[in-house]
């Protein structure tokens, strides 16, 4: 490669490719990020221009919120469902749309279309039909469960979360498992289809290793997803009831924001952090050694 | 074997099909219920409205101030998705072709730093910010999104770049280019399917976000369309009607996009996956 001579001209031109991103990115994240750890140690409580110091105070603070670990705990299991929920209805819908159908472009684009709006937005639309025309169709024709709103219930409103998360995200990953499946190679599914394998034998022994790499992606993405899930726990059930189905971030919010425990708010966001890396690495790592070539 | 062949093509139309009528339910009931007045909707809500009735959508318009909500939604996302998509192309570039140790730690410092949650940001980046008056203002909230949306770009862009030959910059060069009419003129055009591809995936971000613009956008005057239509449906809660039409006027605009660049979007989205 031909380089520019002149260390002021090298330096120009690295200032001008490199110098608005990184200024950005190290602003905006980086420092943040670690100042925020410094605020870990401090006691801040959002007005006052002084703070002092009070060492693992805060993090001491955090192991003793029991809400924190309450919601922490509901968010685990929310996570666990949804996601498994999400990728089987994905992979579903993406291996029948891949089975040789008339117009797969259009499903594909029909099945996609919840992931165009916001979830402050979807869980609105999803409040007045948990609340109004489920309530109205189970009265009418008298069926007990849908009788009542299900978001007055602490039970139903967290599956009432689940369905529309699992409804949200289902198209995205189909799209992305419709890839997947595009790329398993036809001439060993036919091969095998000849020596007498059965549908389930192909789909067990081929295109589900072939797919690992898919799966890799979908899994992560909507673990990173439903972890952080803020619209629409606000939007959906606010919580509620008796916050019943607050989930971690709002909390995090909560408690920064509303209670000003800066300090122990950015405690629990940065033990939220570590946590979630943790998981989200330990699953691509893991399934990393799944993968096959074809 | 033709026979049987056929009808499991039918069975799997059909399960599609009431699978993709159950997806687009929610908003097909929204659609219709917002030409209706609020008694209609709560007693029946799931019949067809007697007559085409604008008065909520008027309503809706008026009171999330729709004009102003939409502006700023927009000014805010084109803003953000050129600059990030432009400036991201120069770094990764420079990175690829550049590959030294301090360029490639810096490459890695950014994808590492996309496992990081915006939860764990939030709360110093208010107090930094607030704390140099810099919050309660477009202008601030897309110099933020530019560094949130870059580290995504940046890898992205990372992995085309390195797919177009050096030669063809070394031709440019010899004929004359300097470094920078290079990048503009031969390798941001060749680099055009991979800009659409963030592009998009920064569109459906951006236009969507709510958490970050309701910490730095305080003025009612600087909302974007998802804030206003949080806060409508706050203050209104029981006033179903234009609720309904709210939702509806939120979502429309999307919607008609969708329509034109459908392709592009899926494909997007599925360039955006492979990574």
């Amino acid at each position: 490669m031909i380089t520019e001579k002149g260390l002021w001209n090298r330096l120009r031109l690295r200032l001008l490719f490199t110098g608005p991103t990184l200024f950005a990115f190290l602003a905006v994240m980086i420092i943040p990020f670690l100042y925020g750890i410094y605020l870990t140690f401090t006691n801040w409580d959002g007005i006052s221009t002084s703070s002092s110091m009070v060492g693992f105070d805060n993090y001491l603070s955090v192991f003793k919120d029991t809400v924190f670990w309450k919601t922490f705990l509901l968010t685990l299991e929310y996570v666990f469902i949804s996601v498994v929920l999400i990728n089987i209805v994905a992979f579903l819908l993406a291996y029948i749309l891949t089975s040789g159908l008339k117009g797969q472009s259009i499903f594909r684009a029909g099945f996609f279309i919840p992931n165009l709006v916001g979830g402050i937005v979807l869980g609105f639309v999803w409040q007045f039909i948990f609340s109004n025309v489920i309530v109205f169709v189970g009265k009418e024709m008298s069926i007990p469960l849908f009788s009542n709103s299900w978001l007055a219930d602490p039970t139903k409103a967290f599956w009432a979360m689940i369905i529309v998360t699992v409804w949200q995200y289902a198209g995205y990953m189909m799209v992305i498992y419709v890839a997947g499946l595009m790329n398993v190679p036809k001439d060993i599914l036919e091969a095998a289809s000849i020596d007498g394998a059965s549908l389930w034998t192909k789909m067990r022994k081929m295109t589900l290793p072939l797919m690992v790499p898919s799966f890799i992606v979908c899994i992560f993405l909507s673990l990173q997803r439903c972890f952080m899930v803020y619209d629409l726990n606000i939007s959906l059930t606010k919580g509620g009831p008796f916050k019943s189905t607050e989930m971690v971030s709002m909390h995090v919010y909560e408690k920064a924001f509303l209670s000003r425990d800066y300090g122990v708010g950015q405690a629990e966001a940065f033990v939220l952090f570590l946590l979630v890396a943790t998981i989200t690495i330990a699953q691509v790592y893991f399934s990393k050694k799944l993968e096959v070539e074809a | 074997m033709r026979n049987r062949n056929s009808s499991a093509v039918w069975t799997k139309s059909i399960l599609l099909c009431i699978c993709l009528l159950l997806f687009i339910f929610p908003f097909l009931m929204l659609l219709v219920n917002s030409f209706k007045e609020n008694k209609a909707i709560t007693s029946s809500p799931l019949s067809l409205p007697d007559h085409l009735n604008f008065s909520n959508y008027i309503n809706a318009f008026d009171k999330m101030d729709y004009v102003s909500a939409f502006t700023n939604s927009i000014t805010i996302t084109v803003l953000s998705v050129l600059i990030i998509s432009l400036l991201a192309a120069m770094t990764a570039h420079y990175f690829v072709r550049n590959q030294t140790k301090f360029n490639q730690y810096t490459f890695f410092l950014m994808v590492a730093a996309m496992i990081i949650p915006f939860q764990a940001i939030m709360i110093p980046l208010v107090k930094i910010y607030g704390s140099i008056g810099f919050l309660n203002s477009k202008w601030a909230l897309i110099y933020m999104y530019i560094g949130f949306g870059s580290p995504l770009a940046v890898f992205i862009y990372h992995g085309f770049v390195k797919s177009i030959p050096a030669e063809l910059e070394e031709a440019a060069l010899i004929d004359g280019c300097t470094r920078t009419q290079t990048f503009f003129r031969i390798v941001f055009p060749v680099l055009a399917p991979t800009t659409v591809t963030i592009a998009i995936l920064n569109v459906l971000w951006i236009w969507n976000d709510f958490l970050l613009p309701s910490l730095v956008l305080i003025a009612p005057s600087e909302r974007t369309l998802p804030l206003s239509t949080f806060y409508f449906f706050g203050t209104y809660s029981v006033d179903y009607g234009p609720l309904m039409a709210g939702l509806m006027l939120t979502i429309l605009p999307v919607l008609i996009v969708y329509l034109f660049a459908q392709k592009y979007i899926i494909q997007g989205v599925m360039q955006g996956s492979i990574k």
